[in-house]
């Protein structure tokens, strides 16, 4: 588990627009700074919001990434709905706190 | 000069991101209270707004986080999320880092409070500055509570913080106002968005409004999460305004639930003097 990455990654791309540029231009530049597994890249690639949601990214973060991914609002609470569907339940992080 | 006014205030991004798709008449109603706030704000002569905020991961992250910072820039910037989705432009905010100066000084000989001269505004803080200093004309220093990545800070340390910070200002001889924002229920950015317990919330602004110290720092986060959700740990700006006017009684100018904020929409003030 390297949720701590994952979020770091999105916590820079959501406040630096020069990591934006980059991210947009060569991803895999920006992610091979990070240590993160295969099932990370692949949600963070695809990207699969529902997945880095179930991962135990937060919100506050999460939605900016969905964003920049151009989701519409109602898309981003419905990829994370699907996200639990398809993966289960929140796995850690701030979510994982009850066992809903 | 004593601190001249003190209020708290909602502020999430749904209410200028989503402004068009709020019930109009609820809409209307809290932006009168933030109205009203803006005007009280005007008319208590403040020359300078210290915000107390619940930053979500714009400046402060788990690879460093303070349980307290103050700002002490001479500018800052925001908003850090793409201005279409908040509804806000991207603007320079200006600082006062001489007060900022006096006010950490002062503040440290009670709290172990960071400071930080570079400081991106999330809609935490330019949701409230968009209704309250529209002109973006008033000097401001943010003020950040960790409310956001575990282990938070402890509500009891909230409120002490709250008191120190009140000492700072009453010392300063500027005329300073201090606004909280953040809380009550809500579950933003999960698929919960939408769930505002009113129930709770009510409680809890009665507890506030009368500043009963006990019973607002009764809560424990187990207890928070589950009644108020995640977005209820912001109730740490609400606590650090009712330390900050300990003995004080306020009033409720404006509450509703307003779903598609994803959040119980809220402009309350205590009395100062
Ligand atoms: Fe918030």
């Amino acid at each position: 588990m390297s949720l701590y990455y994952v979020q770091k990654l999105l916590y820079q791309l959501n406040r630096d627009a020069a990591t934006r540029a980059q991210f947009t231009e060569d991803m895999d530049s920006v992610l091979a700074g990070y240590a993160l597994t295969e099932e990370e890249l692949t949600a963070i690639r695809m990207p699969d919001i529902g997945l880095l949601y179930v991962l135990g990214v937060n919100g506050q973060l999460l939605m900016h990434y969905a964003a920049l991914k151009q989701f519409e609002w109602e898309d981003y609470l419905q990829a994370m709905r699907d996200g639990v569907a398809e993966h289960g339940p929140v796995r850690a992080g701030i979510y994982a706190m009850t066992g809903e | 000069m004593p601190m001249v006014f003190a209020g708290v205030c909602s502020h999430a991004p749904g209410i200028t991101g989503r402004a068009e798709r709020g019930d109009p008449v609820l809409r209307d109603g809290l932006c009168k209270g933030f109205e009203r706030m803006r005007q009280a704000i005007e008319d208590s002569g403040a020359e300078a707004l210290v915000v107390i905020g619940a930053e979500h991961f714009a400046n402060f992250f788990m690879n460093n986080m303070p349980a307290f910072c103050i700002g002490m820039g001479e500018t800052y910037t925001g908003p850090i999320e793409d201005d279409a989705w908040l509804g806000i432009k991207r603007t320079d905010i200006l600082g006062s880092p001489d007060l900022s100066k006096r006010l950490i000084t002062n503040v440290m000989n009670e709290i172990d409070v960071a400071y930080a001269e570079e400081w991106q505004f999330d809609h935490g803080i330019m949701v409230p500055l968009h209704f309250l200093t529209p002109r973006y004309d008033m000097p401001v220093i943010p003020v950040n509570i960790n409310c956001q990545g575990p282990p938070l800070t402890p509500l009891h340390r909230a409120w002490k913080f709250g008191k120190a910070l009140r000492v700072a200002c009453d010392a300063a001889p500027e005329k300073i106002a201090i606004v909280g924002t953040g809380g009550i229920s809500h579950w933003p950015a999960t698929p919960d968005s939408g769930k505002i317990n009113e129930e709770w919330d009510r409680n809890f602004l009665d507890r506030f409004v009368n500043n009963r110290r006990r019973e607002l720092l009764s809560y424990t986060d187990e207890e928070i999460y589950r009644e108020a959700g995640q977005g209820g740990f912001e109730i740490r700006t609400f606590i650090t305004v009712a330390g900050a006017t300990e003995g004080a009684t306020g009033e409720v100018w404006f509450y509703a639930p307003i779903p598609i904020f994803a959040v119980g929409c809220t402009v309350a003030m205590m009395n100062v003097v």
